[in-house]
């Protein structure tokens, strides 16, 4: 243990580590300091000056995210003038911002509304000019409304140190301060990859998903169209949240139940999708080990990888794995497998999918994964979403009575549910690809090495005596270092999985907002979330994806098997180099990419 | 691109790869968009891409200091820069009143170039000649003890040269 030091908060003395800021020894003790631009895991900006506290012996205040402790320090965080001094600060802050809580979506999940309660701030003192800025919709999925900006910076901070995409900046200077893609340029044309973790770290509605709800509302009261829906695995995981129930409550039953009760026909599940997917990427995977294409293989699941794939790492293109998402090839399926055996027409159908990821929408989009003219997924909403709406159509959510997903694309393995978190596809590749290459049975399925919040794991596996070595990045920021490892040592590993979003997709940029007493990317509530998936699995019978019967009779009744013509035209894609604005550098642009 | 833009392209090169070889070598990026702004008179994108790629840094964070400073013109500048100071003493003698009549003959508002490409409008705080107030400096030219209808004529000459 270091030498401790002592401070004295409030007058009360107190021993502590030193090296560390004023915030976080105060944290510890028990004190939280209010503060709005501060988040534990990017770096500190002090831009805000709410957390500001008296330190004896100086003539201002000081930021206490900023300032480093030292003995005998004196520091109080309470006055009367400090109390005055944070209400002014959060009100020149709200001078310059909308006057439309009631109306806007961050209403009662908004940091900044919050912060304002608790200074007691029931009155304007400052009224004054306030920014003006068109709101930029240009994107699918992750729309920006600068004038709801209070340039805390956060996003820009994530964006670069987390996600590494280096999108966003803070352009201009003083009162024209400005968020903004490089160049001014909209978000669909900029290097967003639509991850959307910077509408999770904004404390207010600077960032937003790209709002569905009416579209899917106006279809679901079309009494023409054959409704079909399917969600993601760490929906269920999270959805609890929005309606006041503790973090890593799984709510798999009654998500199905009110998806029908929304008007839904019929409801599937991501998770048989994910088995599938599992089935024609493990066998992608054993082809390539047999030399019939490159290593290491990168799976494809994760949408906003797939844009950071195309934009900074084309030179990988042949790396990654040919697979769709399980959300597209549970579309694919859903208007052609489904739409024969039911006899209709797959136009008739609106496919619909609740997804914990905004780059979900982006994905939908994409004309690649189109397939005889049709898109296999149509709309796509977030878990805020069909949280907003399950409220929105009066549904008792957490007392409604939990019901099964339906036939043919519902049945889902243990291998599926474990999709949603980081790790959890490798896990599941690796209980089929095993069994597949072995012929035997994997007794160990539970992969320890390739489960929690590392940024970057590594395992390794023996199937008949030949070694594979794997690893997991999670956030794009982690994804880039192991790539830039990958760049320089090929043969390092066999297979690597990727997800976009920090935690997985349990910590998806379309997941509720973060609860009063937890900030965003906050560790534990992404562990929570994971183990609800987990024990989702352990809970199965069923937990390989090649023992999943529906999937087997799928590819008995129409796929025939894995990698087959009728497989690859509906459940295989290809990526393309991307050179948007704003590109970062990095070794990219010294590659040879033809546009 | 020009043949002389391409020119200027190189030099812009070669000047980012002696300051790659020095410590801490991102720390040269606003000397390297002065140096860019020397060249083209002001940063177009397809620099600014240059820059990003030769110094490795994010096109994103380029855009926030190039917006950040004054100094660094986003548009092309015109062939002359008329800088109208706005000083207190210029202020006091009617800087007001030259700046109106500067806007009007040259149909442009400040920061703006006029069409033609031949004046670009600023202002600037106190070009240190508060004795001929009001004043206005043309590219590297004082002129003093104007007017409204000085300001024109001056303008005018400019045009003839």
């Amino acid at each position: 243990m270091k030498n401790m030091i002592t401070i004295f908060i409030n007058d009360k003395e107190y021993k502590v580590e030193p090296d560390q800021t004023i915030m976080k020894a105060a944290d510890k003790l028990g004190f939280k300091i209010p503060r709005l631009c501060y988040h534990p895991k990017l770096s500190i900006e002090g831009a805000c000056r709410v957390c500001v506290v008296e330190v004896e012996g100086h003539r201002n205040f000081v930021a206490s995210c900023a300032f480093p402790i030292s003995d005998g320090m004196r520091i109080k965080t309470n006055t009367h003038e400090l109390r005055r001094a944070r209400r002014d600060i959060v009100e020149l802050i709200l001078d310059n911002h909308p006057l439309d809580c009631h109306t806007c979506e961050r209403d009662s999940n908004c940091e900044l509304q919050r912060l304002a309660a608790s200074m007691g701030i029931r009155a304007r003192h400052f009224a004054g000019d306030r920014k003006r800025y068109e709101e930029d919709l240009s994107s699918d999925a992750v729309i920006r409304n600068p004038e709801k900006c209070i340039l805390c910076g956060r996003c820009v901070r994530l964006c670069s140190e987390i996600q590494q995409v280096h999108n966003l900046t803070q352009s201009h200077r003083g009162f024209s301060t400005v968020v903004t893609p490089a160049y001014n340029a909209p978000m669909a044309e900029s290097v967003c990859t639509a991850c959307g973790q910077c509408i999770n770290v904004c404390p207010t509605a600077a960032f937003l998903e790209k709002n569905y709800t009416q579209e899917l509302f106006s279809n679901l009261n079309d009494p023409t169209m054959i409704k079909v829906a399917q969600f993601a695995p760490s929906v269920r995981a999270a959805i609890g949240e929005a309606f006041g129930l503790p973090v890593g409550t799984n709510m798999e039953g009654q998500l199905v139940a009110s998806l029908r009760l929304l008007g839904f026909d019929y409801v599937f599940d991501t998770q048989f999708a994910a088995d599938l997917t599992i089935m024609e990427e493990a066998s992608e995977f054993l082809e390539r080990v047999k030399g019939n294409g490159k290593l290491p293989m990168i799976t494809s699941c994760s949408s906003a990888w797939m844009k950071c794939l195309e934009q900074f790492y084309p030179d990988l293109i042949d790396n990654v794995s040919t697979c769709k998402s399980p959300m597209s090839m549970q579309g694919a399926m859903t208007k052609t497998y489904f739409a024969q055996k039911l006899g209709i027409d797959p136009s008739k159908i609106c496919s619909a999918a609740a997804m914990c990821c905004t780059a979900k929408k982006y994905e939908a989009a994409r004309p690649e994964l189109m397939f005889d003219g049709m898109k296999g997924v149509d709309i796509v909403v977030t878990t805020r979403e069909i949280a907003w709406m399950i409220k929105s159509a009066g549904l008792d959510f957490v007392n409604i009575k939990p019901e099964q997903p339906d036939n043919p694309l519902g049945l889902s393995s243990g291998a599926g549910a474990i999709f949603g978190t980081t790790g959890g596809v490798m896990e599941a590749a690796i209980r089929t690809a095993y069994d597949l290459y072995t012929g035997q049975t994997l007794i160990d399925i539970e992969i320890e090495a390739v489960r929690g919040l590392k940024g970057i794991k590594e395992g390794s596996l023996t199937m008949d005596g030949k070694e594979i070595r794997v690893a997991v990045a999670h956030g794009l920021g982690n994804a880039c270092k192991l790539l830039d490892v990958v760049r320089k040592d090929p043969d390092r590993y066999h297979f690597i999985e990727i997800m976009g979003c920090p935690g997985g997709c349990v910590g998806g940029g379309g997941q509720p907002y973060p609860l009063t007493n937890t900030v965003p990317l906050d560790d534990a509530a992404l562990t929570k979330r994971a183990k609800a998936l987990y024990d989702l699995d352990r809970g199965k019978t069923i937990r390989r994806s090649h023992d999943n019967p529906g999937v087997q009779k799928l590819y008995k009744e129409f796929l025939e098997h894995p990698l087959s013509e009728v497989s690859h035209k509906y459940l295989h894609t290809h990526y393309q180099a991307k050179l948007p604005v704003g590109i970062i550098p990095k070794e990219a642009k010294k590659i040879e990419v033809k546009p | 691109m020009t043949e002389l833009a391409q020119d200027k392209m190189t030099t812009l090169r070669e000047f980012m790869a002696e300051v790659a070889q020095r410590e801490y070598s991102e720390s040269y990026l606003i000397a390297v968009l002065h140096k860019a702004q020397e060249l083209f008179g002001y940063l177009p994108r397809e620099v600014m891409d240059v820059v990003a790629e030769g110094l490795e840094i994010p096109t994103a964070h380029i855009w926030g200091v190039a917006t950040f400073y004054h100094y660094f013109n986003l548009e092309p500048i015109g062939r002359h820069v008329v800088s109208v100071c706005m000083g207190t003493a210029c202020y006091v003698k009617g800087a007001n009143r030259v700046l109106d009549a500067l806007k009007r003959e040259l149909a442009v508002e400040v920061g703006q170039t006029t069409d033609d490409r031949l004046f670009t409008l600023q202002e600037a705080r106190c070009l240190g000649a508060c004795g001929i107030a009001p004043v206005i400096m043309i590219d590297d030219k004082i002129y003093g003890e104007l007017d409204s209808e000085k300001v024109i004529e001056i303008i005018r000459q400019h045009r003839r040269l």
